[in-house]
């Protein structure tokens, strides 16, 4: 296998992926209008509830939708993440990681192209959003819209690696809904997407630390940051690591020697 | 002789001695899921156009012994050579030579039967070009040529499965694996995938491996190997396999060999 194999293969995963994402008309508008309900109506609700004080990056005071939208610019990468490993199970119990898995290519190389085909669908999403959030009073410098693109790119594969992670550790299809409840909502509440960690340490110092400890977190605070044109080493160290721990998971996970798929055949 | 022995001292480490490497050759194969065992010294080899039928009842290791060929996960015990490539040790070669019909059904239906089959051209890395004449040829042999625009999800069973065979070839491999590939089908279709395969065996040389539990696939022009709890229990041409097991039929071979009753 030369290089140009694992160009067209990558290529190959990539195109199929997008063209699934394009012809699910109604995945691509659920995927849409999930962040906009939150932008459109739970911040214009919460508006006069939450007072956020200035606090980095932003400058001045801001009115709380300016606060969440990269908060739910994590959520579209965080479901996005969870959706690849959704179809990735989905992919399995159909048979058709099978076919995947079969690839002369070698396996690490096959979870990278899948990885970097669902960020990329998920940092399309994020431009989509931002373009629509324009029009909802979301004005992030002009050179902004440049600089959040690595946070968003290595935000979604940390959190697409968990995807694929916890797709290599759950069997059932039917589990998503438990990936819902155990992952992504607590993720999500317990982060700094919807409000700012101080009010949280005020409310409740542990809860504070569990935020903390949340790479969620530090993927939403890395985007927010970068949409500002500014650099936050702890988000993008946390960030990082995250993304390694998780890949070396999943890879292990999908392992033909070692694998949790090899332990777990035998009800066939 | 002694090049032959010396080349057994480390299968499949240097790759193929000559190209003459037999398409598929299991030894000593053992697997277990934990305490169970799946697969117990399984032996058996497959030459250059062979068609050998792999029956066995529900639970007999045929699909366990797939997912090992295929490198699902890796065996325990024993070596699998593909071409004289260890699919442990060399799993790239031996997988570019190898195609694969699952048992589910695994084309995608959200994409049209060309997307599908450009899909897995990809995976194998073929210039798109190139996959574009190829499958051009496959979806023709197996009649579906009218259909190659069309969603996956309007065709029927019977023309999936045909697709199916369409895209393990494709890659152009000389061995090809069915596990169970006719279930749900109706005689048409099981006959048109009998009568292919057949053909790939006899006029193109092809080795294949169908898994099933259908006696009636079994013909008398195939070899068989009767795997049962793991084991094989005969292996040969079918009439030869007939007659060692003192019956007149395969039907009743299989019945004193394993003691069991098949479908």
């Amino acid at each position: 296998m030369r290089p140009v194999h694992y160009y067209r293969c990558m290529r190959g995963i990539v195109w199929r992926e997008a063209l699934r994402f394009l012809n699910q008309r109604g995945r691509f508008l659920a995927a849409l209008v999930r962040p906009l309900v939150w932008l459109l109506i739970f911040a214009t609700g919460f508006r006069f509830v939450l007072g956020v004080s200035i606090i980095p990056p932003y400058q001045t005071y801001i009115p709380y939708q300016v606060y969440i939208a990269p908060g739910l610019i994590g959520m579209i990468l965080l479901f996005q993440g969870m959706q690849s490993s959704l179809s990735m199970v989905w992919d399995r119990e159909t048979g058709s990681m099978r076919t995947l898995l079969v690839s002369p290519l070698p396996r690490w190389y096959l979870l990278l192209s899948k990885l970097i085909a669902a960020v990329i669908v998920s940092v399309l999403q994020a431009y989509v959003f931002l373009i629509i959030g324009y029009f909802w009073g979301i004005h992030p410098p002009r050179w902004g819209y440049l600089t959040v693109l690595p946070a968003l790119i290595l935000s979604g594969m940390m959190l697409s690696a968990l995807g694929l992670f916890l797709s290599s550790v759950i069997r059932q299809l039917q589990n998503f809904a438990g990936v819902m409840n155990f992952v992504i909502f607590p993720m999500f509440f317990a982060s700094s997407a919807l409000y700012p960690l101080w009010t949280v340490k005020q409310a409740n110092e542990k809860l504070y630390y569990l935020c903390m400890a949340n790479p969620f977190t530090h993927a939403v605070e890395l985007v927010r940051f970068a949409l500002y044109e500014k650099f936050n080493h702890v988000a993008f160290a946390v960030v990082g690591g995250c993304l390694v721990l998780f890949a070396i998971l999943a890879i292990v996970g999908y392992d033909p020697g070692r694998g949790l798929i090899a332990r777990r055949q035998g009800g066939e | 002789m002694l090049q032959v022995n010396a080349q057994t001292e480390d299968p499949g480490a240097a790759g193929p001695s000559s190209r003459e490497a037999p398409p598929l050759v299991v030894e000593g194969l053992s697997h277990a899921f934990g305490k169970r065992q799946a697969l117990r010294n399984v032996s058996f080899q497959l030459e250059r156009g062979d068609r050998t039928m792999l029956l066995g009842l529900n639970g007999a290791g045929k699909t366990t012994l797939f997912s090992l060929i295929t490198r699902l996960y890796n065996h325990r015990g024993g070596s699998i050579r593909i071409f004289g490539w260890e699919i442990k040790r060399k799993p790239s070669e031996a997988l570019a030579r190898l195609g694969v019909v699952f048992q589910l059904p695994t084309l995608d239906l959200e994409l049209s039967v060309a997307q599908n089959l450009f899909y897995h051209a990809a995976l194998h890395g073929l210039p798109r070009r190139e996959a574009a004449s190829r499958l051009k040829r496959e979806i023709e042999r197996v009649g579906l040529t009218d259909r190659l625009r069309e969603n996956a999800r309007t065709l029927s069973g019977g023309q999936r499965r045909r697709v199916e065979i369409a895209r393990a070839l494709i890659h152009r491999p000389r061995l090809l694996l069915l596990d169970e590939p006719t279930v749900g089908l109706d005689v048409a279709s099981r006959q048109f995938l009998l009568d292919h395969v057949r053909m790939l065996c006899r006029e193109e040389g092809l080795a294949a491996l169908w898994a099933t539990h259908l006696i009636d696939e079994v013909d008398d022009e195939a070899r068989v190997i009767v795997l049962h709890r793991g084991q094989i229990l005969a292996e040969g041409p079918v009439p030869e396999v007939i007659r060692r097991a003192n019956a007149k039929s395969m039907r009743e071979a299989f019945d004193n060999l394993t003691g069991e009753r098949l479908e």
